[in-house]
């Protein structure tokens, strides 16, 4: 190893990278990497479709307590927040073609982008949302304090408000510091048409971040 | 690697992956370091062990409560175990009796069976099966390990805390109820059953991509092993279902910290939500447990009957089946507490397992049909597993079926129902595997008549204990129970005096396994003529597991057209040579 990047010291490492040994080639590695990381992102649609079938249930269960609910929330934050995560989804695309056509500031530019539009959306989330409902005491489960609720379910709305969000938020995040270290990576060119293999799947990760989100929108902010 | 070319086969240019590198410390950091598939699966097998061992222990410390129960007789406190009753406790001694119980159920499900063979033996065989270097993904291979063991420290620091009294599904409001001066114990063992399940889905993802990418030039899907078709069925439940107790466990915890009440119905919570969460990755696990133990079977059965697998097909396809089903059963544990219907409709889809399941058990006794069966310790544990497998089988129709299940349940016929299938079937096979390949993974052949010892002590003890629980059960001795009524004394008496039968054929097992090392005899790289690829690398195998990527030219049983290389019957003298086994 040592050998090879003396050698190639010139040469960026994308263009030098080789496979692992146990792999024919940098395909077949690439491809069982998308692979494993569609299998990964099945885990993480079955993990929220738990948190959507809880919110089904109480749904039925409890319909005035989930039409007062979606009131509480202003659509124009989520809604704000969707478009961020829309345009943070083409950026995340075009990182990947960057990397293809080995355009390296675009790439880095690109992957610095989709994680800033991260870290936007969770600010608008924090700031603007949790922080203002909390101190009126919109609140999960026992916490629950508000004064002015018409329905006495409301707190297992907002527990599965605050979980359901609360749970993709940390996926956001995670998505940012994987974007970051990409970006970090990128900026070493680490990146290039002969392998590119995480800024694949990372977006690959960051897209099915931001379809969670296109579920959770509408059935939080929109439907009453 | 390379430094250390002191092989005993002396042609090969590489040593055994057992070949230590360097001082002791060197060789530990090797060892904790490694992305070696094998090395991987030798430690998964060291660790899942010694988690059997404390399970195993605390299924003793049960049994041997329940020789002589506390009781309360004339006000005064009668019995011998866990110290003085707890006042609080549902029955006298029942509080540590319920620790005691969770320890064991929770280690056994979480800790022991779900990923005892597909890690072990599974990260050990199916690389070397497919003909492979190594796993798909060998860093994340080691990852799960790692996050195993840190799993386990959690449930095990639960224990040794003071003991959660849930049982291992942690039903819920109890679950967030009890104990609330000492809740942080419950979190942990709920902690450690989410940080496990990480573990799961990664080797389970890990695998379903090698057996797609990384088979031998030459072997199509139909060429593989029927034991790859099992774990591969067994990972896909693994990818799939474990994310939905990763949420269910997840939401408890917020439950237990932060009361957000969705499972509490005093909030307005649905407790029966949990149960159904619970079930829906609980029962398709179950199948995670069961599908690598056959895949075991699927093996052992053909190469010391040296007779080609009845129906290859038949046998892969209810593997998939088996995977298909079992996301469709999980009402099944909730009959008593949901509408008639829903009932009804579950237990139709129960029964419609026990049709790939037979055909599995048919397809197995067919392929022993004029067989040349070698009755060694591999292929006593597999008649044994067919034996067992079949019992626990038959007994989970009963309640499947609505009418008898209303008696049955929560009884002790149930615990024997999932005793027979879990112990009698994958921890049979286990031990059928184990020594079917222990040559290969250490490469010492370990002592057969000690071998057929442990068997016979681990079939009768087994037996001992678990089959008077059927019906024990069927008379009404409820499961969970620290005492009884003294009309059970008898047979209960039978059952602990069974466990310790069981408890000394795993030890004569254990004494087999480990003096193998210093005084068993070198084992050939093929001691059982078996035709699957693992058996053409050495024993113990290379670090890269084969000299030349193996070609597939001869299908995995075909013991009635093709002698291995390298094999001479002589040695092990197996009833009869390959050429004259088929008919």
């Amino acid at each position: 190893m040592t050998t090879i990047e003396a050698h190639d010291a010139e040469r960026p490492y994308h263009e030098t990278y080789t496979h692992a040994p146990h792999w024919r080639s940098n395909d077949e590695e690439f491809d069982a990497a998308k692979i494993g990381m569609w299998l990964f992102l099945t885990t993480e649609v079955l993990l929220f479709a738990g948190m959507f079938c809880a919110y089904a249930v109480f749904r039925m269960m409890y319909p005035q307590a989930f039409a007062n609910g979606s009131h509480y929330l202003d659509w124009r934050w989520g809604g704000l927040n969707t478009l961020i995560l829309l345009i943070s989804s083409f950026t995340v695309a075009m990182s990947i073609h960057n990397a293809q056509k080995s355009q390296q500031f675009w790439l880095r530019f690109n992957l610095f982008f989709t994680a800033m539009c991260g870290v936007a959306f969770l600010l608008i989330k924090f700031i603007f949302e949790y922080r203002v409902k909390w101190a009126d005491g919109k609140r999960p489960g026992e916490w629950f304090t508000y004064a002015f609720a018409t329905d006495p379910h409301e707190p297992i709305w907002w527990s599965i408000y605050y979980v359901a969000t609360g749970i993709h938020a940390t996926h956001v995040l995670i998505g940012v510091g994987l974007l970051l270290w990409l970006w970090r990576r990128a900026g070493k060119h680490h990146f290039g048409p002969n392998h590119y293999t995480a800024v694949e799947i990372t977006g690959l990760y960051w897209h099915i971040v931001d379809i969670v989100w296109i579920f959770l929108f509408p059935l939080l902010y929109l439907i009453h | 690697m390379t430094s250390h070319d002191t092989h005993a086969g002396g042609h090969h240019h590489e040593g055994s992956y057992l070949t230590p590198t360097g001082g002791f410390w060197a060789t530990v950091w090797n060892w904790a370091t490694t992305i070696d598939h094998k090395k991987i699966g030798v430690m998964y097998l060291f660790a899942v062990l010694t988690m059997f061992f404390l399970g195993g222990a605390a299924a003793i410390a049960l049994r041997l409560e329940l020789l002589f129960p506390t009781q309360v007789v004339d006000g005064q406190l009668t019995g011998q175990m866990f110290g003085a009753a707890d006042a609080t406790a549902p029955g006298p001694g029942g509080k540590q009796y319920n620790h005691v119980m969770t320890l064991h159920g929770a280690i056994m499900v979480f800790m022991f069976i779900v990923p005892g063979i597909p890690a072990s033996l599974g990260n050990f065989f199916l690389p070397l099966m497919i003909g492979a270097k190594d796993v798909a993904f060998p860093r994340l291979n080691l990852m799960s390990w790692y996050i195993y063991v840190f799993g386990s420290i959690f449930g095990v620091a639960s224990i040794l805390l003071g003991g959660v009294d849930t049982g291992w599904t942690f039903y819920t409001p109890y679950s967030t109820t009890t104990d609330p001066d000492q809740g942080s114990r419950v979190i942990l063992m709920i902690l450690a059953a989410f940080i496990l399940g990480f573990s799961s889905i990664f080797t389970g993802l890990n695998f379903v991509v090698t057996v797609h990418k990384l088979r031998a030039p030459g072997m199509g899907w139909f060429d593989m092993p029927l034991f790859v078709w099992g774990i591969y069925s067994a990972a896909v439940i693994q990818v799939l279902a474990t994310p939905v107790i990763g949420i269910t466990l997840l939401l408890l915890c917020f439950e237990r910290v932060f009361s957000v009440g969705i499972f509490d119905p005093a909030m307005g919570g649905e407790p029966l939500l949990f149960q159904h969460f619970f079930w829906f990755y609980s029962h398709p696990v179950v199948y995670v447990m069961i599908l690598p133990g056959m895949a075991i079977i699927s093996e052992t059965i053909t190469c010391h009957a040296r007779k080609r697998i009845f129906g290859y097909r038949a046998v892969a396809f209810s593997s998939l089946a088996i995977a298909a089903i079992s996301f469709l059963v999980w009402g099944h544990h909730l009959f008593a507490a949901e509408g008639e219907l829903i009932a009804t409709i579950f237990s139709a889809l129960t029964f419609l397992v026990a049709i790939p399941t037979a055909v599995k058990v048919f397809n197995w006794l067919s392929t022993l049909y004029k067989g040349s069966i070698a009755i060694n310790t591999p292929m006593l544990y597999t008649l044994a597993f067919l034996f067992l497998f079949s019992i626990g089988g038959l007994t989970g129709l009963p309640l499947a079926t609505l009418a008898t299940d209303l008696h049955l349940h929560d009884s002790y016929f149930v615990v024997a129902h999932f005793h027979y299938v879990m112990f009698g079937g994958t921890v049979i096979a286990f031990l059928a595997g184990l020594h079917h390949w222990w040559p290969k993974m250490f490469g010492r052949m370990y002592n057969e008549f000690f071998g057929i010892l442990g068997f016979s002590l681990v079939f009768i003890g087994f037996n001992m204990t678990f089959f008077i629980q059927f019906i024990l059960g069927t008379q009404g001795m409820p499961r969970r129970y620290a005492s009884y009524v003294d009309e059970f004394h008898m047979m209960h008496m039978i059952s602990t005096v069974g466990s310790w039968v069981l408890a000394a054929g795993f030890l004569v097992h254990l004494v087999n396994f480990v003096t193998s090392f210093v005084i068993g005899q070198k084992a050939p790289p093929n001691p059982w003529g078996g035709l699957t690829l693992e058996w053409l690398a050495e024993s113990p195998p290379i670090e890269h597991n084969f000299d030349h990527e193996p070609i597939v030219t001869h299908g995995p049983y075909d013991y009635d057209e093709y002698v291995p290389p390298h094999w001479d019957p002589k040695d092990y003298p197996l009833p009869e040579p390959a050429e004259g086994s088929s008919h």
